[in-house]
């Protein structure tokens, strides 16, 4: 697998010249499974630019996984160009819930007066899915979904293929009211997706000084990142899902806070970035 | 393939959070109402430790602290409120006399509902309980 960066950014697109080198773009991240298989991890607003991209070449399936419903993850699906292709089957998993199905509430934002044109009226051939309770496989990817710590139905998702892992588990808070350093594995959220990952993209959103005043919000910070990268034994951490305030010196600084607090070589700890690829 | 490690599911990791911060004696079970969670004021209604207690199955917290009604006769696990929450999966009350580890007896109420994650997800259970006064005596 192979995973390529589009929008690292959290909360709202932050366009600008102290966010050049990481990108402005909110939550979206392709990953080309070694069988040819497209999956989108949510559609922030890059997913304007991956879908210009994705409609450059021959395209017949596209699978795109929400890790749930706030804008900043769904913003960019209006402009996702595979959409609006009736060539396109498009597959859209998401997290059920129990008040309206997937559908619905995609729609909710895809509808007048928040957008233009109502989703049911897009010309490509859309599926939704409510992310099963069980692994299920894309092509020769195998993925699983587990319900996370953020405020609403939120899932995070596990990839895997050839033996190697990609846990994407953004928006998460997984510190909140627990110490992660002293409780036992099992009570930890989002560990099953995140243990012994070869790469976790990990929503880093916060400093220690402003998550003090931002408890409860459904973000971490970096030391809470690091006690998670921690206790699952990952190999290599994606810091994602940017605040939009923060420029890019900022978050270089933030990478090395991380890495005082999750002392491995620095090339495993990365700066979520437009335009950065991966190899799973 | 997959090698992923055991993990409790989100519902339940709330749940337990929750308890712990109360100071009101709670339990938590999981869909065959094995125990996988008490607090510390269960603990000490209870007389002894979530560590020695986690993983008790049903059959045996539903004796081991022996539950009677207030004229003693014995309340089976189907009658408990934590039975009835997780054998048929709808809330309950009721009040009962419970006999310590430690051999103190308490009379107290209890009331226990099922945690559905979806409609026909059932994770688990949850009691919480009160030591309550001895009813006045019948005139």
């Amino acid at each position: 697998m192979r995973a390529r960066i589009w929008g690292s950014r959290g909360s709202i697109a932050a366009p600008g010249p102290e966010t050049i080198r990481y990108g402005g773009n909110t939550s979206c991240v392709e990953v080309r499974g070694d069988g040819g298989e497209v999956i989108v991890l949510d559609a922030g607003t890059g997913a304007r630019p991956l879908g210009d991209e994705l409609m450059r070449g021959p395209l017949a399936r596209v699978d795109l996984l929400l890790t749930h419903l706030h804008v900043d993850h769904l913003e960019g699906l209006g402009m996702f160009a595979p959409i609006w292709s009736p060539d396109t089957e498009l597959h859209i998993w998401g997290p059920p819930s129990p008040v309206a199905s997937l559908d619905e509430r995609v729609a909710t934002y895809f509808s007048p007066p928040l957008f233009p044109v109502h989703l049911s009226e897009v010309p490509s051939r859309v599926t939704f899915h409510d992310a099963p309770r069980e692994p299920w496989t894309i092509g020769s990817v195998t993925l699983t979904a587990h319900p996370i710590l953020h405020p609403g139905a939120t899932v995070g998702y596990r990839l895997e293929a050839n033996g190697r892992a990609l846990a994407y588990v953004t928006d998460h808070e997984p510190a909140l009211g627990t110490d992660l350093d002293a409780v036992a594995s099992a009570w930890i959220s989002g560990f099953a997706l995140a243990h012994r990952a070869d790469l976790l993209i990990h929503d880093c959103q916060y400093t220690e000084d402003e998550y003090a005043s931002h408890v409860g919000w459904g973000h971490p910070s970096v030391a809470h990142v690091a006690a998670f990268a921690r206790r699952a034994e990952i190999d290599r951490l994606v810091m994602f899902h940017h605040h939009p305030g923060h420029r890019d010196d900022e978050l270089d600084a933030m990478r090395g806070t991380m890495l005082e607090a999750w002392p491995v070589e620095p090339e495993r700890c990365i700066v979520a970035g437009e335009g950065v690829e991966i190899d799973v | 393939m997959s090698t992923q490690a055991a993990q409790h599911h989100l519902v339940l990791i709330l749940a337990r959070d929750f308890a712990s911060r109360l100071a009101t004696p709670v339990f938590l079970v999981d869909p065959r109402g094995a125990v996988i969670y008490f607090n510390e004021a269960a603990e000490r209604v209870l007389g002894r430790r979530y560590t020695e207690g986690v993983g008790m199955e049903a059959e045996d917290w539903s004796t081991a602290f022996a539950p009677t009604d207030d004229a003693g006769n014995p309340v089976a696990l189907p009658d408990l409120p934590l039975g009835v929450a997780i054998i048929e999966r709808h809330p309950d009350h009721r009040m009962l006399r419970i006999r310590s580890i430690d051999g103190t007896e308490r009379r107290i109420e209890v009331t226990a509902f099922p945690l559905f994650a979806h409609e026909d997800e059932c994770l688990g259970a949850i009691a919480i309980f009160w030591e309550t006064p001895e009813s006045p005596p019948e005139e």
